[in-house]
């Protein structure tokens, strides 16, 4: 009967992926060869049905910048009954809008929650910039910033919303004393003519 | 000095350091898995090279994309080159964009506006 019911569940997933205009749904380890792969597939996809180039370059970009956002930040977290699986979180790319006129990159992960404010203050600032403003917190970050261990220059966020010119939409969640899960949502709207 | 040709991939760029031939350039597409492994003997044939530098020194960018890791470096690059000038050289930067390329001939002004390097901009 379980099999039923978890055979069931993988329908609905799917049907609940299509309804939402998901077109790919990762969770796991994000390495270098993934991010590629990825990258490659939606440059492929939007070149067959010829994607204006520079929504093309956006959506290329939003997705290298979220992946690697994910591969520097995510808290390393043991989900129950996950059997040592690991992932570094989930990964969404999408289309939205009445008439699919806009793309979607979504990204959830587990945060250390003493990183909570730093982080949500960042995001807060970023949207309270316009973008002569966002472009002058990107030139300070530039100049001042220092490259992490991890390859981070702290400057993603701010290009996401510089390229996008579109407000990051974000939430945390608990998950438990010390983590939140930390969801950014990211759109790119497709010029329509 | 050794010349540094490394060919480009679909996540690194093309690389020519040649200071026999006066040619500095950078081409293709930057989001090296490591950045700092990859730019690492770049930024040290430049800090060799400044140590002798042509007189004039024209230093190409033909970067189709880079990711914001890759961002932090070229300046970094670029500020290596500002030393030159600051040395009594002469350094210029010519900076290729794709036509329809706003964010990349953004991304080049903005250099120039970051580093003392006179900059001239060539759309393709």
């Amino acid at each position: 009967m379980e099999d039923k019911n978890f055979m069931k569940y993988i329908y609905e997933l799917h049907k609940d992926m299509m309804a939402k205009n998901f077109t790919l749904v990762y969770d796991g380890e994000i390495t270098h060869q993934i991010t590629k792969a990825f990258t490659s597939l939606a440059e492929d996809k939007m070149e067959s049905y010829s994607e204006d180039s520079s929504i093309k370059r956006k959506v290329f970009h939003v997705m290298v910048e979220c992946l690697q956002n994910l591969s520097r930040h995510a808290e390393e977290y043991e989900y129950k009954g996950s059997k040592g699986l690991y992932s570094n979180g989930i990964f969404i790319v999408g289309r939205m809008g009445k008439e699919g006129e806009q793309y979607q990159v979504i990204t959830g992960n587990a945060v250390d929650n003493k990183r909570v404010p730093e982080l949500r203050s960042l995001l807060e600032k970023i949207n309270n910039l316009d973008k002569d403003g966002l472009k002058e917190l990107f030139k300070k970050q530039i100049r001042e910033g220092t490259m992490s261990e991890k390859g981070g220059a702290g400057l993603g966020l701010i290009d996401i919303a510089r390229k996008t010119g579109e407000k990051l939409e974000y939430d945390f969640v608990e998950m438990d004393e010390n983590n939140d899960f930390f969801l950014l949502r990211t759109k790119i709207t497709r010029n329509i003519k | 000095m050794d010349v540094i040709k490394i060919k480009g991939t679909d996540d690194t760029p093309n690389v020519i350091l040649d200071a026999e031939n006066n040619i500095i350039e950078f081409s293709g597409r930057s989001l090296p898995e490591d950045v700092i492994t990859f730019y690492s003997p770049v930024i040290e044939w430049i800090e060799e090279y400044a140590k002798n530098p042509n007189p004039k020194t024209n230093v190409i960018f033909r970067l189709e994309y880079f990711n914001t890791a890759s961002s932090k470096v070229l300046l970094d690059i670029l500020l290596k080159f500002e030393d030159i000038i600051n040395e009594g050289n002469e350094v210029a930067v010519q900076w290729y964009y794709q036509e329809d390329d706003e964010d990349m001939l953004e991304a080049g002004e903005e250099y120039s506006e970051i580093v003392d390097i006179p900059f001239e901009m060539h759309s393709y």
